[in-house]
């Protein structure tokens, strides 16, 4: 049983369409991050699994209970909004057993609840006071009581931490984090912020113009994505990709960038399909994480660059070089010296490159 | 020595803009104190008309202070002198204006609320076009719907009643008070709606205890523009009532229209006093309850 799947789901605002036909499953307790670009379809996704939105194609369902058309309230689901969406007339209390009220539970089971929530959060001293009197992390907290109140079977975060600002929302996102590790509950949770998406989930899925690039692991998000989107995409700064053809010479594949004659062996890369790749034009994808300045390993290969730009972040350094008139960046720690207009000698870590079909964008 | 120049080219600098500046403060008073008066004039004449008997208003001048507080010019201004035909005063006609103000008031400002909800929180297909056309009907003189509307009064068998002035200016109020409330719902983060609906309130639920409580500020403003409007209207209510059913301001212009001998001057003054009262009163009840931002709270991070 998938606590949530979503089978073929399509949908258009009049002549735009916003998702083009989605395939999701969730298992019960999994954590699933929806990050993309904004104006990628992600809220409306999860606007439709709350069932604010309507379908025009496909289905939803909820323990293999099809909900397509059942209201929010029936679905057994539970939401954390952006601006928070506290009723400003209402108190704490008022605010927390809102839906409660509405589902005509008993008094009693009303309090414990409420108890219960607001002890966990620490909100109990707040009970009488209305949100305008809430710092943003306490009525975050609230928002979030308002939801576990209900004992939903799926939690939905719509860009819960993106009105913290940055250090509050790092302490936000830690403290939902430990939510979900005691609680267990299936969460969905939409964002555009990577870091939150790779700390939080245990599954990201990853779209772009209404549609899903890649849903994974975050483990394999960052080092195996599946397309150029999802390599650029994740990462900061992003993955190189430098473009130029793969040549095989008697089962040695090894790949030559555009306007450049250095041959770099690829081993140990895992092909998708091993036929027909002498002379394809692919991008060659390594992370500027992954570009050393001392040799790590054996297999690491060895080049000389120029170094163009420098730019100091504190703790570490990003460098920009120029590879046969193609940039690279490269991410060092800022102890390292490294002399601009020069050529420098580098390591890339031939263990840790992706490779795209330079026509289809996708992994080879 | 450059450094005892400079310091002193400062300080006629600065005494300089002092001199301006205290000018330019006392210009200021002057204005605001010319202005004020301007404004201020024509009540004052009229409070002191109105406590001046006749032969006082013969002698004096215009700006003359009264001799006493002589409250005989309100009394029949309000109750009349108690001789039978003829008499008009105020006292009938102005409970007929409150029976028009009150429910007209309520039922625009109501339904206004209610338009702006739908408009701004369950849109529909085509909701651009009624907010189109309810705009329509801010821009439509009251002249222009004088014979249609009396016609629709004649058909419904509610010409010259009250009953019938309050359809009107519900009908005539609507455009206003919904572009008042959409413009204050717009502002109102839609999320709210969307978790009230997850908790499970429906349409009415979620107006009447979600956004009822938080639209105060614009519910104020609705009041005081829709109570002076149908208040100090008077096209509608001499066109469409006449005789007992006639609200305050018709009367208050037959009452100074028809005074067959003398002018009594205090009198109308009084009269004219009285039929403003209400608007002013309700300007400072309200204009109390004028606060601003009660949703700031729940929208900012």
């Amino acid at each position: 049983m998938k606590t949530l799947k979503i089978e073929e789901l399509s949908k258009n605002f009049g002549s735009t369409e916003v998702l083009r036909k989605i395939n999701l499953e969730i298992d019960e307790g999994n954590f699933l991050v929806l990050l993309g670009p904004s104006g990628c379809g992600k809220s409306t996704l999860l606007n439709i699994i709350a069932g604010l939105e309507t379908i025009n194609e496909g289905n939803v369902f909820i323990d293999d209970y099809n909900v397509s058309k059942v209201e929010p309230k029936d679905r057994n689901i539970a939401m954390v909004f952006q601006s928070y969406a506290l009723y400003p007339s209402m108190n704490v209390r008022e605010n927390m057993i809102f839906g409660l009220k509405q589902a005509k539970t008993s008094k009693e089971k009303i309090e414990e609840q409420l108890e219960k929530v607001s002890k966990f959060l620490q909100v109990d001293q707040l009970l009488e006071r209305k949100p305008s009197q809430l710092s943003g992390g306490q009525r975050q907290r609230v928002a979030i009581g308002r939801a576990l109140v209900r004992e939903p079977r799926i939690f939905l975060f719509d860009e819960p931490l993106s009105n913290l600002d940055a250090k509050l929302r790092v302490e936000m996102r830690r403290e939902i984090k430990k939510l979900h590790q005691q609680l267990k509950t299936t969460v969905v949770y939409v964002t555009h912020d990577q870091t939150e998406a790779m700390s939080l989930g245990t599954r990201i899925a990853i779209m772009n113009h209404g549609v899903i690039q890649q849903n994974d692991t975050p483990e394999n998000i960052y080092n195996k994505p599946s397309n150029t989107f999802v390599a650029d995409f994740i990462g900061s700064p992003s993955m190189n990709l430098i473009k130029g053809t793969l040549k095989e010479t008697s089962g040695e594949i090894s790949f030559t960038a555009s306007g450049s004659n250095v041959e770099i062996p690829i081993k140990d890369y895992e092909f998708k399909d091993k036929s027909n790749l002498n002379n394809k034009e692919i991008y060659f994808g390594i992370r500027p994480e992954h570009i050393y300045f001392k040799k790590s390993n054996e297999i690491d290969f060895e080049i000389n660059l120029r170094a163009n730009l420098s730019e100091y972040i504190g703790h570490e350094q990003i460098i920009t070089f120029d590879y046969a008139n193609q940039e690279i960046l490269a991410k060092f720690p800022s102890t390292i010296k490294i002399e601009l207009a020069k050529e420098t000698k580098l390591f890339f870590d031939i263990t840790q490159i992706s490779l795209f079909d330079a026509k289809t964008d996708e992994r080879i | 020595m450059q450094d005892s120049l400079k310091s002193s080219s400062y300080q006629q600098l600065e005494q300089k803009s002092k001199y301006t500046n205290m000018f330019l403060r006392w210009f200021l008073y002057f204005i605001l104190i010319l202005f004020a008066s301007y404004f201020i004039f024509p009540l004052y004449v009229m409070v002191v008309t109105s406590l001046k008997t006749m032969e006082e208003i013969r002698q004096g001048t215009l700006l003359s202070w009264p001799s006493g507080l002589n409250l005989e010019s309100w009394a029949v201004a309000w109750g009349g002198r108690g001789y039978g035909a003829g008499d008009t005063f105020l006292r009938p006609y102005f409970w007929n204006s409150i029976k028009m103000v009150v429910p007209a008031v309520f039922f625009s400002t109501f339904i206004g609320a209610m338009t702006g909800y739908v408009l701004t929180k369950w849109r529909f297909k085509g909701d651009q076009w009624v907010f189109l056309f309810l705009l329509f009907g801010c821009f439509i003189p009251f002249q222009a719907i004088l014979l249609p509307m009396a016609r629709t009064l004649g058909v419904l068998g509610i010409s010259n009643s009250v009953v019938g002035l309050v359809l009107v200016h519900t009908v005539y109020g609507i455009p206003f008070t919904t572009l008042f409330f959409r413009n204050y719902y717009v502002s109102v983060p839609t999320e709210l709606v969307k978790a009230a609906r997850i908790d499970g309130a429906g349409f009415f639920k979620i107006f009447f205890k979600i956004l009822l409580p938080i639209s105060a500020p614009i519910i104020v403003v609705t009041i005081i523009w829709q109570f002076t409007q149908i208040w100090n209207d008077f096209l509608f209510g001499s066109t469409f009532s006449f005789g007992e059913a006639a609200p305050i301001q018709v009367a208050l212009n037959n009452m100074v229209l028809s005074s067959t001998s003398v002018k009594e001057y205090n009198v109308d003054m009084a009269s004219a006093i009285i039929a403003g009262i209400p608007t002013l009163i309700v300007y400072v009840l309200a204009g109390k309850y004028f606060i601003r931002g009660l949703t700031s709270g729940a929208v900012k991070g």
